[in-house]
């Protein structure tokens, strides 16, 4: 099948029917809960954080392809950045990472962006009350 | 791999015996049936062959068949029509809110024009009260247009009834028969409607062409300007070989149409049951009995029908989704709003419709697989650990 047979590049089928780090995370540092005001999905977003690094990162979706793809591709993109390195990962550089969505689709790459922010902000107010 | 296709209601792939029909209108009998050499007249007499076939399929008479571009085609002409020829006498026209875009857009394109549309709403399964017909009506109805049954939830409308009340007051009644024709006997008299659509590549026909059933007597205005074919109510060079393929499958499905329907109920019936007893939290949508032999619709709790789909695919399995994921405007299908689907249940919605071709062993294969991409679906749901 060519390219031109499929609705999503080859880099989101390959998250889609493998996504990384799906699950929660025991005990984890912040946790995102975000939906999607678009089409009505959700994502969670579990962090472990250490000395300012996150270490692991975990999710579970319930969306689309582009959806779970975003997830699994987000999850990666943040393991071993400080928070502030993963505060400035932007939904277009996930997409861009997937090589690409939808115009259609980017909302849901949007949703990634927010569960990560979410988590790192549930993190931070966590960390101030400590 | 081996392509499962279980989509029949979106398109049929073309009988093999239509084709062969076809093949000669391309190359020696191309003809334009508008001129007076052989040529032409042989061309034109392969039109009057395949409209006695489509005729014969649904009761009517040959001259009460016009050709189309195909099933919307068939829907705009009878709407517009009918609503243009009757302005001077009304300006509201019935429908119900599960009609297929075409009906459903042509309808709200004349409700901008100055008419008043009632959509009709549905119950649970998808039917339409023929109660809520018979109030809708006021002494400027001009038009009650009502789907045979319905493209995503496959249940049958009471059609017959409709079509008493309709001919009662002399309102004229369209039916969309798309999904049916072919599929389930239909017969234009018994069901007492004035126009009826059909679409050829639903019924193992070539795509671009259908047909509108006008019962003689009925008022509306032609659909396309220009020549004199199809007794001025459709100009244009017929597609010659769209027809004769449409015929071809008329043809056949004459012959086929009860050996198909009971073969394929039976295979219907085996997939549902198969489907809820492996999934739990799956539910059938729909009607259970007022149904179409092919159909099967079920939602499946806590996943999304678009990753449903996506991985169906990668198993070469073909099949649908109402799911807002899928559609261009994010929104569930009207369909499953309209029969008072959460967004929930909407999202989990899975079509998969059944045909000619379909075998005991790829229905077999599905269940194989279906359970196990829901399961693997699942546990990265997030809705999942509150619900269950
Ligand atoms: S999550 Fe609904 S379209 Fe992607």
């Amino acid at each position: 099948m060519g390219d031109m047979d499929s609705l999503y590049s080859k880099k989101v089928m390959e998250h889609f029917k493998n996504p990384r780090n799906v699950g929660e995370i025991e005990n984890p540092d912040g946790i995102g809960h975000v939906g999607n005001p678009v089409c009505g999905d959700i994502m969670e977003l579990y962090i472990k954080v250490n000395n300012g690094t996150i270490v692991d990162a975990k999710f579970k979706t319930f969306g689309c392809g582009a959806a779970i793809a975003t997830s699994s591709m987000v999850t990666e993109m943040v393991k071993g950045k400080s928070v502030e390195e993963a505060l400035e990962i932007s939904n277009r550089a996930v997409a861009e990472a997937l090589g690409g969505l939808p115009p259609i689709k980017m909302h849901c790459s949007v949703l990634a962006e927010e569960a990560l922010k979410s988590a790192i902000d549930d993190y931070l107010n966590k960390s101030k009350g400590r | 791999m081996k392509r499962i296709y279980l989509d029949y209601a979106a398109t049929t792939p073309t009988h093999p015996e239509v084709v062969k029909a076809m093949l000669p209108y391309f190359t020696d009998a191309f003809g334009n049936p508008s001129s007076l050499y052989s040529y032409g007249q042989e061309s034109k007499g392969a039109i009057e062959k395949a409209r006695v076939e489509v005729a014969k399929l649904i009761g009517a008479r040959d001259e009460e068949i016009v050709f189309t571009s195909g099933g919307t085609g068939a829907d705009n002409f009878a709407i517009k029509g009918v609503a243009f020829a009757n302005e001077n006498k009304g300006n509201h026209l019935i429908t119900s809110s599960i009609e297929h875009y075409a009906v459903i857009e042509a309808s709200k394109f004349l409700g901008k024009k100055g008419f008043k549309v009632t959509y009709l709403p549905v119950d649970e399964y998808g039917l339409v009260d023929p109660g809520d017909v018979k109030k809708a009506i006021t002494n400027k109805t001009i038009l009650i247009s009502v789907m045979h049954a319905n493209n995503e939830m496959g249940t049958i409308e009471p059609i017959a009834e409709i079509g008493k009340i309709a001919s009662e007051e002399g309102i004229p009644f369209h039916v969309d028969a798309v999904q049916t024709v072919g599929h389930i006997p239909v017969d234009v008299n018994g069901l007492e409607v004035n126009l009826l659509s059909m679409s050829g590549h639903k019924l193992y026909g070539p795509k671009g062409v259908g047909a509108l059933y006008i019962r003689k007597g009925t008022k509306l205005v032609p659909f396309m300007h220009g020549g004199d074919q199809e007794r001025s109510r459709r100009a244009g060079t017929e597609n010659v070989p769209g027809i004769v393929g449409f015929g071809k499958a008329a043809e056949i499905a004459q012959q086929e149409v009860d050996k198909e329907a009971e073969h394929l109920s039976y295979l219907r019936d085996k997939f549902i049951k198969g489907i809820l007893r492996q999934i739990d939290h799956a539910h059938l949508n729909g009607h259970p009995s007022r149904r179409l032999p092919n159909n099967v619709n079920v939602s499946v709790d806590f996943v999304e029908g678009e990753s449903m789909l996506l991985n169906l695919d990668l198993e070469g399995i073909c099949t649908s989704t109402g799911s807002a994921c899928s559609s261009s405007s994010l929104e569930p299908s009207h369909v499953l709003l309209a029969m008072g689907f959460s967004h929930e249940k909407a999202h989990g919605s899975l079509r998969l419709t059944l045909g000619k071709w379909t075998t005991d062993q790829e229905i077999e294969r599905v269940l194989e697989v279906l359970p196990k991409i829901v399961a693997n679906l699942r546990s990265m749901s997030p809705l999942l650990k509150s619900n269950i």
